[in-house]
């Protein structure tokens, strides 16, 4: 029992090749961020549309990325499509994937801080002249980032962890990959996976506290 | 000139304007007054086209605003309106709450918005406030900063919609000091209102609305001296 011998210096060479893994993650977190917080805007918006159709797509999309794995969507992404001939790399299926889920997840977190604002604020800008669009960009949509922006933290940590999912399609520049393929090499399984861990604590509490930072920043009202 | 002619609304079964009739002149100052739910605020929405109307027509500066080709948004710049909850803009400054409608619905450059804020924000009191946000206002500059914010856009018209029914009583005097202002100035303006002592004092006429009915108009001193519609009397009576 207990008969494996921690070689930590051999996991330790490969640090270098770790970070670099941990750019790629971070760069599909921000990406899958930026990107989903637009869809859900606009996500936001089809379900306030007077449109059935498009408030059923919305709908459709939020349901199916909060109560679906977020393995399956990514799945989805790349083998799901490709069966259509439409092939992804790992890259982008992994980004379309989380971006997905950013958006479905979003897109709920917006409706619930929509519901805090009250009404009569888009009456006011629409009583100055705005239209329905420019009371909702100028009015509405600050007040409802700024209710939702806890959430949005939450979710940014979350689309870091989820990236670690991409190996399944194949992913291995990220930090899960790459750690993944280095395991594979030298079997330090412990290890390297334990540093990888500690990488990953590293990231999100830097994303939870510098969010705190930029909240303090922003929101002086 | 604001007209409205024969104007009926409902809200579901209950009718609540039974066919108003009333013309407001340029430069004219008309406070309403009247029981809760005799439809004086419903009259406001309607004037800027914020509530649809069943049928009638009103008309400002000829335009007909419940048309289909009218321009609500261009016809809303010219009428400026002020609520009971002042909704002042909570992510925006005091200066940035005056100056949004104007860069966006005017496009104006962000010097000129300004300039005309602050003379707006000074003109009602609000000076020194400037990069306050509202939650640091009492209700009552709030009020009057909603008030700066629709003289920005240089209406032609002010509606007031009971604008110091939500105050504390001790903020009520400031607020009012305000619309007596712009009365003074010649603006056009239709008040609805339970200030009595306001409505006599400012009123070229005033209007009391009993369910849904302008049941009586006419001079403050022959409204509020000799009312001749008996609910009018009554109402009088009750507020005193």
């Amino acid at each position: 029992m207990f008969g494996y011998t921690f070689q930590w210096n051999q996991a330790l060479a490969r640090l270098p090749k770790m970070l670099d893994g941990a750019v790629v993650t971070m760069e599909v977190a921000v990406l899958s961020m930026l990107i989903g917080i637009a869809f859900a805007i606009l996500l936001t918006l089809l379900r306030l549309s007077g449109s059935r159709p498009l408030r059923a797509i919305a709908t459709g999309w939020v349901e199916i990325a909060r109560n679906t794995p977020a393995l399956f969507q990514i799945y989805m992404a790349h083998f799901g499509v490709a069966s259509f001939g439409i092939h992804f790399s790992p890259f982008v299926s992994l980004l379309i994937g989380i971006t997905f889920n950013n958006a479905g997840y979003l897109a709920e977190n917006f409706r619930g801080a929509l519901k805090a604002i009250p009404d009569t604020q888009t009456r006011a800008g629409r009583s100055l002249g705005m239209s329905q669009l420019q009371a909702f960009r100028y009015i509405i949509l600050p007040q409802m980032l700024r209710i939702s922006f806890l959430p949005m933290t939450n979710q940014m940590v979350w689309a870091v962890l989820m990236t670690s999912l991409g190996v399944t399609v194949g992913m291995n520049s990220d930090l899960y990959g790459v750690t993944q393929d280095l395991n594979a090499l030298t079997f330090r399984t412990f290890e390297l996976f334990a540093i990888a861990g500690v990488i990953f604590y590293i990231i999100t509490k830097a994303i939870t506290l510098s969010a705190r930072l930029i909240a303090a920043r922003l929101f002086r009202y | 000139m604001i007209e409205i002619q024969n104007v009926h609304k409902s809200f579901g079964h209950l009718e609540v304007l039974k066919g108003i009739d009333l013309t407001v002149e340029k430069g004219e100052v008309v406070t309403v007054i009247g029981g809760s739910g005799s439809g004086k605020s419903t009259l406001l929405t309607c004037i800027n086209g914020l509530e649809p109307i069943d049928s009638g027509k009103i008309l400002v500066d000829g335009v007909e605003v419940h048309a289909k080709s009218t321009n609500l948004n261009k016809l809303r710049q010219k009428i400026g309106i002020v609520f009971q909850q002042w909704n002042a803009f909570p992510h925006l400054t005091v200066l940035e709450n005056v100056t949004l409608a104007p860069r966006k619905v005017l496009g104006m450059g962000k010097a000129e918005a300004e300039a005309i804020a602050e003379k707006q924000l000074k003109h009602v009191g609000l000076g020194d406030k400037l990069s306050t946000y509202p939650s640091r206002l009492s209700g009552g500059q709030q009020q009057r900063m909603a008030i700066a914010r629709a003289l920005a856009m240089s209406p032609d018209y002010m509606l007031f919609d009971e604008v110091t029914s939500a105050l504390d009583p001790q903020l009520v005097g400031e607020v009012l000091e305000t619309l007596k202002m712009l009365a003074e100035e010649g603006m056009t303006m239709i008040c609805v209102t339970h200030e009595m002592a306001f409505a006599r004092d400012v009123s070229n006429r005033v209007a009391y609305f009993h369910k849904g009915i302008m049941a009586e108009i006419g001079a403050p001193e022959q409204l509020f001296g000799d009312p001749q519609h008996p609910e009018t009397k009554k109402f009088l009576a009750s507020v005193r």
